[in-house]
């Protein structure tokens, strides 16, 4: 009996062992209730992190872009820019040196749509009563789009006629001085006072008129209807008698550039003779591959029995320049130019000039140029010209 | 009214249709991912080498387009936004690169007064599978535009510029 008992205890005690190591259903209850709450807090916790994670990128994005916009602040509305070059000329054992030209740029958006734009120059370095160099205003103009494809200026503005006048940063062509035939035939840089509309037929066909004022040339003395002294550059310019420019350009081929400029000038004297005339020139600008070439013609023909009696009624000229660019760096060009401001008188009055050069650009913006120069015709000499010219 | 009608305009293409472009053009079905390149001190002093000035962006958001079956560089295809400057504007361009070639090119925005034709799709292609050589440089002749020498310069910088970050992006996700 007192073995049953005892064995019965020790049953009882195991069995309650049992029980003790394994947990009711209640217990496992209580088990998972309590996980699930830690998930729950450590999905908060995650959430929270994630949202951290999220406000930081944001204020990563934030930071970076105001940064940004700080560094870009240079891109403000009012822009400036500008050119120069000075040149070295040695033709016929005259030498000269020359900062011949120092330009500053300035312009401004007043709005998407309406800008302003002007260039100062300084031309040959010193200015003043008996100096030889002038302040001039060459450009001054208010600019506006009209619609997508035409564009309206008014003010002082460059006259959209041969390759030179428009384009004329030292970097961007050869050659240390600019060619004759821009210079004596078309006055550049030549700039009026007026309004032009300029617009865009489609792709690479653009249009060009401009009512401005006029050319005075001189009437008397050996300059007498000479082109480049006509201009007045709009300083107190006479304004009885005004000018009217049509260009034709087409650029829709890569490298090409074909343009054809008329005008019109009602009197080139201003009211003095009466003596209307008529500008035509045109142009190719071809850049292919390494090779390049330009060529230009230009005619006046100006009316009146005064410009007729010493042949200036006629007045023209062209140039050829063909060109080679080694590398980006390097650039070799021929240019023949012949010209005659003489042209409607019987004697042989055409002056003619060669110029063999080399361009080196150290930086895209900045050019140094050597030429040589032969001149012949009704002029003589040769020489060299050394040259250096930037832009920015 | 004709004032009220005034338009900045010159607004070619948008960032979208410059994507949907690249899309119709390539054969695979692609997946499309938004990515940012955080431009550190060495990728700088490189963007700087190519453009010549410090350039303002700490980072730059591009568009990853992989064959859903085989992202190897060579496959990839990247699209770019990126600007800059001709002669006082900021042009907008977009480029998209593949194999370290330039696939398209195109202007979505050009705001200086002279030299749009640089956006004329005769002008563009010349772009088309254009690369660069040993020494960064594009390795075809671009024929230029006369009287947008800066605008042109502009677009090979950004065509050179595009091959390095394409092949950045790329190396960075083979590895």
């Amino acid at each position: 009996m007192r073995l049953t008992t005892s064995a019965l205890a020790v049953s009882a005690l195991l069995s309650t062992s049992v029980m003790a190591a394994e947990p009711t259903n209640e217990e496992l209850l209580e088990i998972l209730k309590k996980q699930q709450q830690q998930i729950e807090e450590l999905k908060k916790s995650l959430d929270k992190t994630d949202k951290k994670v999220e406000e930081t990128d944001q204020k990563v994005e934030s930071s970076a872009d105001a940064i940004e916009q700080s560094m870009t602040a240079s891109t403000s509305n009012t822009q400036i820019g500008g050119y120069g070059e000075l040149h070295y000329n040695n033709i016929e054992d005259s030498e000269s040196i020359d900062f011949h030209r120092f330009v500053l740029f300035f312009g401004h958006e007043f709005t998407d749509s309406i800008r302003f734009f002007s260039e100062l120059e300084l031309e040959h370095a010193l200015s003043g009563d008996g100096k030889p160099g002038e302040v001039e205003l060459e450009q001054a103009y208010i600019e506006m789009d009209l619609t997508e494809q035409t564009k309206l200026k008014s003010g002082v503005f460059l006259i959209p006629v041969g390759i030179i006048n428009e384009t004329h940063e030292p970097p961007t062509f050869y050659g240390v001085e600019r060619n004759p035939i821009e210079k004596n035939i078309i006055p550049a840089t030549w700039w009026e006072a007026g309004a032009g509309l300029t617009t865009q037929f489609g792709e690479g066909v653009n249009a060009d008129f401009a009512i401005h004022s006029g050319l005075n040339v001189d009437i008397t003395g050996s300059n007498s209807f000479l082109i480049r002294n006509g201009r007045q550059k709009v300083a107190k310019a006479n304004a009885d008698s005004l000018a009217y420019t049509a260009r034709l350009k087409y650029t829709a081929i890569p490298g090409l550039e074909l343009a054809a400029s008329f005008q019109h000038q009602s009197d080139v004297t201003q009211g003095e003779l009466d003596s209307s005339a008529s500008l035509f020139s045109s142009h190719v600008a071809y850049t292919t591959g390494n090779f390049g070439i330009r060529a230009l013609y230009a005619s006046w023909d100006i009316d009146g029995s005064d410009a007729e009696s010493i042949g200036r009624d006629s007045q023209e000229g062209y140039y050829v320049e063909p060109s080679y660019k080694i590398n980006q760096q390097f650039g070799l060009f021929a240019r023949y130019n012949a010209w005659d401001n003489n042209a409607g008188d019987s004697a042989d009055t055409e002056k003619r000039q060669t110029n063999i050069g080399l361009n080196y650009w150290p930086h895209e913006n900045v050019v140094f140029k050597v030429d040589i120069e032969n001149r012949t015709g009704a002029q003589d000499g040769s020489g060299f010209n050394l040259g250096v010219g930037y832009q920015f | 009214m004709l004032w009220s009608n005034l338009s900045s305009a010159k607004s070619y293409m948008s960032e979208q249709a410059f994507v949907e472009l690249v899309e119709s053009t390539l054969l695979d079905a692609n997946q499309l991912n938004s990515k940012t390149l955080w431009l550190k001190k060495p990728m700088q002093e490189k963007i700087k080498r190519i453009l010549n000035h410090n350039y303002p962006k700490l980072r730059l958001r591009y568009k990853m387009l992989s064959p859903l079956e085989n992202s190897s560089p060579s496959n990839i295809t990247t699209v770019w936004f990126l600007e800059e400057i001709g002669k006082e504007k900021p042009i907008s361009f977009a480029i998209s690169v593949k194999n370290s070639n330039v696939q398209l090119i195109r202007v979505l925005e050009y705001r200086e007064s002279r030299g749009y034709e640089v956006q004329i799709p005769a002008f563009t292609e010349q772009f088309d599978q254009i690369g660069v050589d040993n020494n960064g440089l594009l390795n075809k002749d671009i024929d230029g535009i006369t009287g947008a020498t800066m605008s042109v310069s502009a677009m090979k910088k950004i065509a050179r510029l595009s091959i390095l970050l394409h092949n950045t992006v790329t190396n960075n996700e083979n590895k």
